[in-house]
């Protein structure tokens, strides 16, 4: 139930962060973006989403510390649940901009390291990823400065913008398929039941990679350029292309938000699950399938139910972003998070997405940023970690007091 | 939940469009001269008194225009230009307004008469310090494709050959001046000494004009150098 309602929350909020993006660019239109982020999300979190999900389950926390009581690890997870659950509600009213991953990694850490002990934590893991949400925003940024140069090399500054956006767009469609399909395959078909080996991975993904790109080139195609819209602002039409460009960076942004986060709404709830069933602190034990899926699930109605009002509201506000600035900062944001989410790192979508939009804005690509706001955003982690813990502490010992 | 999104937050309001509506504004304030120096020629001084009140209006108007973009260009602002080189563009901006109403106002406070002998270059000379700020309008309106394009490219050569082109209106207009000065030269005994005076100022602020108008083209080479 609280697994549910987190997951409800990522899909209420944090997807549309992720999603407004499109929508603001003039990329998608509300509806086709939610439907979008729906399927995407819903595949991301299914498909990809188990590594980060072990992590924030039984990567943070030692297993060992919990094996004389399990009981311990089950009201701590809810406790943790409960408790950036609460933190997001709160801040969210406030306005304030809280991480749903920094809140669920500071209470995971908080219930663990004062409710049970500081051996109870794995404090080598809790240092990578905190140093990952120092490295993915700036890998994110670097990322989409380098992709906005080459767009700007390739497609805004040749002689004949329009037709190099036409024959150069698929190629860095090949490149979203590509790594994405690459990090499914190999991490994400075990639990569907499929058992591919690394070469065979590498030509599904190529392949897969291929088809993406013809799919687009025969989109973009289509495209009805406007020679007279160009008299206004000379690159109207090149956007309209980047504008259909976008809906595959969308959707796989909206992928990678799936992997990543789904974890912070089902990573509690799977180690509860697990040592429920078995009456055991499982270290090896693997994650139910269908655990994914109704985190997926959760994302997917809270998307449906909420999420749709914030796009439309954050979506609003961000017209400044062009679709080539969008693209670019979306190529390299997504894939940022698919790699955290490979590795099995729980990273923060909102803070990698605005560090490649920091990065468009350093090849000098955007009008204007607000460094204030930009500056609250990663302050904001800092207040988050023991926010989320001390919550996290004060509903573990209520559980424990009441069941214990 | 309250409906969150801190995305939103992140782009600030971007200057580039609210500077090419002020120098359009600036423009259209400073076309009015060429009207406003015939009228002065047909000593029709109701067609003056008219003249100078829509150009005040747009003075105002630009006046408003410059203090909301101040306004809404917080220090935390990361924008693809040095603040400082964008309020710079601004201020050369409206003071190219601010000088169209100057002229304006003196011509019709004074009642001042322009010799015969001048008459026909006074306007060409006006006519060409407008072309100018036009000019530099058309500059002003290639913002939004640099920042399209990050500053690169063909778009910066674009960009400098209309400042190129602007600098050789601005030089034409000195030599205009230069000519009217020198016919007012040959008849100022003739004149009265005042009048000379204030003739002399006159011809210096129409040519103000077009220079401020060229340094609205110099402020903006220096963001593209940067």
């Amino acid at each position: 139930m609280f697994g549910l309602f987190m997951a409800w929350g990522i899909g209420a909020n944090d997807v549309a962060n992720a999603m407004a993006t499109s929508v603001g660019s003039g990329a998608l239109r509300i509806k086709q973006a939610v439907v979008l982020a729906a399927i995407f999300e819903f595949a991301g979190a299914y498909l990809a989403g188990g590594e980060v999900t072990k992590t924030i389950r039984k990567g943070i926390v030692a297993p060992d510390a919990f094996t004389a009581d399990p009981n311990l690890l089950i009201w701590g997870m809810l406790a943790a649940l409960l408790a950036a659950g609460t933190w997001l509600a709160i801040a969210s009213r406030k306005g304030w901009p809280v991480s749903t991953t920094h809140s669920i990694v500071g209470a995971v850490v908080g219930f663990a390291a004062v409710g049970i002990g500081m051996d109870a934590v794995n404090w080598g893991k809790v240092g990578t990823i905190v140093m990952s949400w120092v490295v993915s925003p700036l890998l994110a940024g670097t990322l989409a400065f380098m992709v906005f140069r080459t767009i700007q090399k390739l497609i805004l500054n040749s002689e004949n913008p329009v037709a190099s956006a036409i024959k150069y767009g698929p190629y860095y469609l090949f490149l979203v398929g590509f790594v994405i399909a690459l990090v499914t395959i190999k991490k994400g078909l075990k639990h569907v039941g499929l058992e591919i080996d690394t070469d065979s991975a590498f030509l599904y993904a190529a392949l897969l990679g291929v088809v993406v790109a013809l799919l687009g080139s025969v989109l973009i195609r289509k495209v009805e350029t406007n020679p007279k819209a160009d008299k206004k602002f000379h690159y109207a039409n090149v956007e309209k292309i980047f504008a259909v460009l976008m809906i595959f960076t969308a959707s796989a942004m909206a992928f990678a938000h799936g992997s990543n986060d789904v974890a912070n709404a089902v990573g509690p709830m799977a180690a509860v699950i697990s040592t429920a069933q078995t009456g055991l602190v499982a270290s090896k034990s693997a994650l139910p399938a269908w655990v994914l899926l109704l985190g997926g699930v959760g994302i997917v109605i809270g998307l449906a139910t909420f999420g749709y009002k914030v796009i439309a509201t954050v979506g609003k506000k961000i017209t400044e972003l062009t679709p080539s600035r969008g693209f670019a900062a979306e190529i390299a944001a997504a894939g940022t998070v698919v790699l955290a989410s490979f590795t099995g790192i729980p990273i923060s979508t909102t803070h990698t997405l605005v560090g490649a939009v920091l990065g468009v804005g350093f090849a000098r690509g955007i009008g204007a940023i607000d460094m204030r706001v930009v500056g609250n955003i990663f302050m904001s982690w800092v207040v988050t970690l023991p926010a989320g813990g001390l919550l996290a502490i004060l509903f573990f010992f209520t559980l424990k007091g009441i069941f214990g | 939940m309250a409906v969150g999104g801190y995305m939103g937050g992140i782009f600030g309001s971007s200057p580039v469009s609210p500077l090419q509506k002020h120098m359009s504004k600036v423009y259209a304030c400073a076309s009015e001269i060429v009207p406003l120096f015939n009228a002065v020629i047909n000593e029709d001084w109701d067609e003056v008194a008219r003249l100078q009140q829509i150009i005040s209006n747009l003075e105002k108007e630009a006046d408003v225009m410059k203090k909301e973009l101040r306004l809404n260009l917080p220090k935390g602002l990361f924008m693809p230009v040095s603040r400082q080189d964008l309020l710079e563009v601004l201020l050369m901006q409206d003071r190219i307004a601010n000088k169209a109403k100057d002229i304006a106002g003196t011509v019709l406070g004074r009642r001042m008469k322009l010799p015969e002998v001048v008459h026909e270059d006074y306007i060409r000379f006006a006519e060409r310090c407008v072309a100018a700020c036009k000019q530099a309008r058309k500059a002003i309106n290639e913002f939004d494709e640099l920042v399209e394009t990050g500053f690169s490219g063909h778009e910066i050569q674009i960009v400098t050959e209309m400042i190129t082109k602007l600098d050789s209106i601005e030089s034409d207009t000195d030599n205009l001046q230069a000519e009217i000065r020198r016919k007012i030269f040959a008849i100022e005994n003739d004149l009265p000494p005042i009048e000379v005076i204030f003739l002399y100022l006159i011809i210096q602020s129409t040519g103000d004009i077009a220079d401020r108008a060229q340094n609205v083209g110099s402020r903006l080479q220096l963001m593209l150098a940067r």
